[in-house]
């Protein structure tokens, strides 16, 4: 008998990914064995928390879920309320909306694209290193990031968890002449979000393309943010309340983080690669025309280039901020009132790793009654270890340390956000 | 507010207000906030890297106060002035964070954005899961840092 051999590759824990996760590889005789991306984090019990709080606390404790993505899980928490409520918000209240969610979008794809990603690229162990050559380009990420930054506060009242996002609206909108600051800001950003393009189709990346199903939002006329019909490249084609119908959660033994699924095509793929191959028409002129310059058609299914695709969206919500700023006019009332009512509501925006999808059930006094939250990087979870499935058995004979960087790599293409994604199921074990 | 933003000085409290020890640099901001010393700005960080470097810029002298963990017995203190070497506490990678503050030290230092002096006060902490309580010892060393950042800046 010959004696098998096998190697384990061992990240532990993994660096450059928001939260605390791991990931292990077997390979045996020469073999892909078996691929785990554990997530470690402390199951997080933010479902049971909303319960018996009121609804109009929903966006500020969601919010806690994620220091990166705050205004993300505001958003679907506050659409979710409404739609429980019957509520429209619409005209320049939702445009700040937009507003603050460009901020949101650029602050998180910068920061991926130039501290946590670009340096896997270019051979560097991290930003730190890389900014040694290529300065100029982190100066840019970090004046870049900034401007984002510099929205979410203003609008959102402070930097970290900001709190002036509420059901109906805001507690305050500002002025016409407050935000032209920001506009003359922004104008700068979308030439920098110009040449960031350029620098993000300058990486090197390797051949790989699996056939994806992407799953995104898609709004009849705009770039998908922060509403639209749930639709896949399968031909799925639904409204958001629709979701849990044809999406599930399952739990694995090795993570915290619960798998997501979508029905018989079982893994799915959610956020840049997605929105952009799902919409990419959606995208102002401007982001198109910077997206062919860098190479990509409309679709692209290479998740190395997904750098890219991130650039192209920095881009898009620079000049989609811009947009307005430039067209705003001040409402006459912060926020619509809201009136308890008992109903169920679904919300669900596009955060900037993907679909965040949210469900609240409200009684007739407004408390909530039952919640139920789907983060991005949980629907991602198992398509990540497909992605390492399908990329490592033509490379399983290239060097340890090698490999172990394409598979950090491989992961970080997700920008996978651990702290969102911990969950904890409850369990019903039947004993036969 | 515009008189603070235009102090020499800022120090920076850096933690997670939920878990455990690791409020330690937060409590320090607020119990100096309370204080009001004159002439400092202070400021609250949950740790993002990234916007530490935007709020020393053009500052004469910045500390920065965090929590450790280095094996040390819980409450003790160490003081670093951050001077040519790297930055000496490793343990200040652990972030939940993708770009934490040992990160955003060195990048400063890399792109010559650090303030003119950096000092750091770590309070060793032990307990950092989600819902701990803050140990008694890291209490004090709360206390006992109020106590030297305002005799160093001589209020």
């Amino acid at each position: 008998m010959t004696r098998r051999r096998t190697k384990t590759l061992k990240v532990d824990p993994l660096t450059r990914v928001e939260g605390e996760g791991s990931l292990f590889v077997k390979i045996k005789d020469g073999c892909l064995h078996d691929v785990q991306l554990k997530i470690y984090e402390p199951p997080r019990f933010f479902e049971a928390f909303l319960r018996g709080r009121h609804f109009s606390e929903a966006p500020d404790i969601t919010a806690r879920i994620c220091g990166i993505c705050p205004i993300a899980y505001q958003m679907s928490a506050v659409q979710a309320v409404e739609d429980a409520l019957g509520l429209a918000v619409d005209g320049p209240l939702r445009e700040l909306r937009r507003l603050i969610y460009c901020g949101e979008w650029i602050e998180s794809h910068v920061l991926h694209v130039y501290m946590l990603h670009a340096p896997d690229f270019l051979g560097y162990s991290d930003a730190i290193r890389m900014a040694q050559e290529h300065g100029a380009e982190v100066e840019r990420g970090l004046a870049l990031k900034k401007i984002g930054n510099e929205i979410v506060s203003f609008l959102g009242g402070r930097e970290i968890h900001p709190i002036n996002m509420r059901v109906g609206g805001f507690y305050r909108v500002p002025t016409r002449r407050e935000l032209d600051p920001l506009a003359e800001k922004l104008r700068w950003a979308c030439d920098a979000a110009r040449d960031m393009v350029r620098f993000a189709a300058s990486l090197p990346f390797p051949e790989f393309e699996p056939e994806y199903t992407f799953v995104s939002l898609r709004h009849p006329a705009e770039y998908p943010m922060d509403q639209g019909r749930l639709v896949s490249n399968r031909g799925l084609d639904i409204a958001v309340s629709d979701y849990e119908a044809h999406f599930e959660e399952e739990h694995v033994a090795h993570s915290n983080a619960l798998h997501a699924t979508y029905g018989e095509h079982g893994d799915y793929l959610v956020g840049p690669l997605a929105r952009y191959s799902l919409n990419f028409e959606r995208l102002t002129p401007g982001a198109q025309e910077a997206a062919r310059e860098a190479g990509l058609g409309p679709v692209c299914r290479n998740p190395f280039q997904s750098i890219v695709v991130r650039s192209v969206e920095t881009l898009y919500a620079c000049e989609e901020a811009l947009r307005i700023i430039e067209s705003y006019e001040q409402p006459s009332a912060a926020f619509v009132d809201a009136t308890p009512r008992a109903g169920t509501g679904f919300g669900c925006t596009e955060a900037p790793r993907g679909i965040l999808y949210h469900r609240y059930q409200v009684g007739a006094d407004g408390s909530i009654l039952a919640a139920r939250i789907v983060p991005p990087t949980s629907q991602n979870q198992k398509r990540i270890e497909q992605d390492l499935r399908e990329f490592l058995p033509a490379r399983l004979g290239v060097p340890e340390a090698e490999l172990t960087w394409q598979c950090e790599q491989a992961i970080r293409n997700y920008d996978p956000c651990i702290s969102c994604a911990t969950h904890f199921l409850k369990l019903k074990v039947d004993r036969i | 507010m515009a008189a603070a933003a235009k102090s020499p000085t800022l120090v920076i409290g850096i933690g997670h207000p939920h878990r455990g020890d690791d409020a330690a640099g937060l409590l320090v901001a607020r119990r100096l906030q309370r204080q009001a010393p004159p002439r400092i700005a202070i400021r609250e960080s949950t740790g993002d890297g990234l916007s530490l470097l935007d709020r020393w810029q053009q500052k004469d002298r910045v500390f920065l106060v965090d929590a450790i963990q280095s094996g040390a017995p819980e409450g003790t203190l160490h003081r670093f002035e951050l001077g040519q070497g790297p930055t000496p506490f490793e343990a200040c990678r652990n972030t939940p964070h993708g770009f934490g503050v040992a990160e955003a030290i060195e990048l400063a230092r890399t792109l010559g954005r650090l303030p003119r002096r950096l000092i750091v006060y770590a309070i060793e902490g032990r307990a950092f899961g989600i819902g701990d309580a803050l140990s008694a010892a890291v209490e004090e060393a709360v206390l006992e840092v109020v106590r030297r950042i305002c005799a160093e800046v001589e209020v």
